[in-house]
């Protein structure tokens, strides 16, 4: 979660000066998800995320450097400079990557899980979406697919009440994606999705249940946030106190608290964490300064295999 | 020795929905990755029954029906050839494609090139379309022209029987992204089906079907017979070439016929405003503007939704009269 928040607080101010290009989407406010569903996998399981996925790649252990350089767009990138921000991808480590299309990673980890399920492969194939997607027919076609055909998907739906500029609530006589996802005989359950622990707790149940054969589950996780649709958005749609009110809950702050009450850790062992990410993040910052673009021949490399 | 034995065996003639049938088979046979899925493929054999028998013989686990919910099934298709499978998924007429480009125009043709190679998306999109049946402006339409356009596609049509099963084949081998469609039209059609060479068919190698001298006929799918037909009945002597794919694109072939000819005539179904034809217009004008005798011309549908009625439908489709008269004109022309 250290690690997260540090990248997406720099990327954002990276952002704001012009030193990464394109558009960018942070998850500032959603790090819990994140961190207690990634927390929850294992070595193979695959991961189909958003435009909003730096976390969710975080989270699954890819290389922060890979990460770094592919947002300034250098040859080095984890993507070659071909993917950027809303495209970063790892396969090697099951992450099939963010994508630009709201809702689209729903039917990839639908497919995902086919493949689990047919080649016997023991993956969970987790679909990370926003409650935004739940109004997507993708949502509902793939929700009832990995049903009909018992597959290990795992379906966390990241409820930050905002799609874009609008208050999801006004979007659907039904808010709760529980509900919605119930009408398709899915089990589904709500979490504090700013409560990493908790998160880790369901999200460890629903993938064992998965892997044992029961079918996909859905989680929606309750969570906001803090920046705007993409850096720059203002968010003149957002009350104060709405937003005050759940930056009190910071997602770090829940988990330092849980870990102090329990004697896991020390003060100064979370400062160190968070020393040490920072430490991390600004030294793939500054190698990807460095860092030359992409050769110009690499935008003719990959567009078929042989 | 005797004569019986030099004389080479008889070749089968099958019709070219039993040859799809046979590529599929055979694909599911030789690699346990692949699988069919689609609406009422399995079970039910397929609407038009190009899948029949499928089912009984890999069972439902290899030949998977899916609901009425192409999004869903073909994006899953897409994700499952991510992740080892290498789905052959079907859209069961070319117009449905309208309800799940996205699988398709955003994932499939992209994510290998966002991820500098590093997902490889073997999935091939069978489509079936066709007009001439009266099947109105939903079921009718030839859009080979929107997947050829988009980088990261093969676009691949076979004409012919012996073709239907080798395409289907060289597609499902491949390890990218294939828009495989068939004209139903061709599906009751015959024609030999030698056993398979031992050397498989490689995607983008267009074929002579006709040799000619005056002029170069370039078509492909349904319109091979109908260019054929017309290399009979017209006074014009024309090379026919069946492309058999747009992407690859073999203008090899192509150009090495126009040099010898000096006249290009394009027919296809699909209509004939920015359609494919256009662009291979294109292409060999700017290779041989010197060497044509005339301008390279093009016979499409006109720029109508395909009407229902069968007798106006029939007034709007390219047939073997019309493309003999366009190549006469050309040979008149210069």
């Amino acid at each position: 979660m250290a690690l997260i928040r540090a990248f997406e607080t720099r990327v954002a101010e990276l952002y704001r000066d012009g030193e990464i290009p394109g558009f960018v989407h942070t998850s500032l406010g959603q790090e819990a998800v994140a961190a207690g569903v990634g927390a929850a996998l294992e070595d193979g399981d695959y991961v189909a995320t958003t435009h909003r996925g730096h976390g969710h790649c975080l989270a699954r252990g890819m290389e922060v450097e890979g990460m770094m350089a592919e947002l300034f767009a250098r040859g080095a990138g984890i993507c070659h400079g071909k993917g950027g921000s809303m495209h970063v991808a790892d396969p090697s480590r099951g992450v099939l990557g963010a994508n630009a299309i709201v809702g689209a990673s729903l039917p990839l980890a639908v497919g995902a899980g086919l493949s689990s399920k047919q080649l016997r492969q023991g993956r969970v194939a987790v679909a990370f979406f926003g409650e935004g997607a739940v109004n997507q027919g993708a949502f509902h076609e793939a929700v009832n697919l990995a049903a009909i055909w018992s597959l290990p998907v795992l379906l966390v739906c990241e409820n930050n009440i905002y799609a874009e500029f609008s208050d999801s609530r006004t979007l659907t006589r039904v808010p709760a994606v529980v509900e919605r996802c119930a009408a398709y005989g899915v089990a589904a359950a709500a979490v504090d999705g700013n409560d990493a622990a908790a998160v880790h707790r369901l999200a460890a149940e629903a993938a064992e249940r998965c892997r044992g054969g029961d079918g996909p589950f859905l989680i929606e996780a309750e969570t906001y946030r803090w920046h705007g649709h993409y850096e720059g958005d203002s968010q003149p749609y957002k009350p104060d106190e709405e937003a005050a009110g759940w930056r009190a809950r910071d997602p770090l702050e829940v988990a330092a608290a849980r870990l102090l009450e329990a004697g896991a850790a020390s003060a100064e062992e979370l400062e160190a964490l968070r020393e040490e990410a920072a430490a991390r993040v600004e030294a793939a910052i500054e190698r990807a300064r460095t860092l030359p673009a992409p050769d110009p021949e690499e935008a003719y490399a990959d567009v078929f295999g042989s | 020795m005797s004569s019986a034995a030099e004389a080479p065996a008889a070749v089968a003639e099958r019709r070219y929905i039993d040859a799809l049938n046979e590529g599929m088979a055979t694909a599911l046979e030789e690699d346990e990755r692949v699988v069919v899925i689609g609406i009422d493929v399995g079970a039910g054999g397929g609407i038009f029954r190009v899948t029949k028998g499928l089912y009984e013989r890999f069972g439902p686990e290899r030949v998977i029906d899916a609901p009425i919910s192409e999004m869903g099934y073909v994006g899953a298709a897409v994700g499952a050839a991510m992740t080892g499978l290498r789905p052959i998924v079907e859209i069961m007429f070319m117009d449905f494609v309208g309800v799940c480009l996205d699988p398709i125009l955003n994932q499939a043709a992209k994510l290998r090139y966002m991820t500098a190679g590093a997902l490889e998306i073997p999935v091939v999109f069978r489509m079936q379309t066709g007009a001439g049946k009266a099947a109105g402006a939903q079921h009718s339409q030839s859009l080979e022209a929107w997947f050829a356009h988009v980088p990261g596609l093969k676009v691949v049509l076979p004409a012919t029987v012996a073709d239907a099963r080798d395409l289907m084949l060289a597609a499902v081998r491949d390890p990218n992204p294939v828009v495989f469609i068939e004209n139903r039209r061709l599906y009751g059609s015959k024609g030999p089906l030698p056993p398979p060479d031992a050397e498989p068919l490689p995607l983008g190698k267009a074929r002579i079907a006709r040799g000619g001298e005056q002029v170069t006929v370039l078509t492909w799918g349904q319109m091979l017979r109908t260019c054929l037909a017309a290399a009979e009945e017209g006074a014009a002597s024309l090379e026919v070439i069946d492309l058999r794919s747009l992407a690859p694109l073999d203008l090899e072939t192509v150009l090495a016929s126009v040099r010898r000819t000096g006249r290009l005539l394009i027919v296809h179904e699909a209509v004939q405003d920015f359609g494919a034809g256009a662009e291979l217009a294109a292409r060999v004008g700017e290779e041989l503007f010197d060497e044509l005798r005339t301008p390279v011309r093009r016979l499409g549908t006109p720029a109508v939704p395909m009407p229902f009625s069968p007798d106006l439908e029939r007034g709007l489709l390219p047939n073997s009269k019309a493309v003999a008269a366009a190549a006469e004109a050309l040979v008149a022309e210069g």
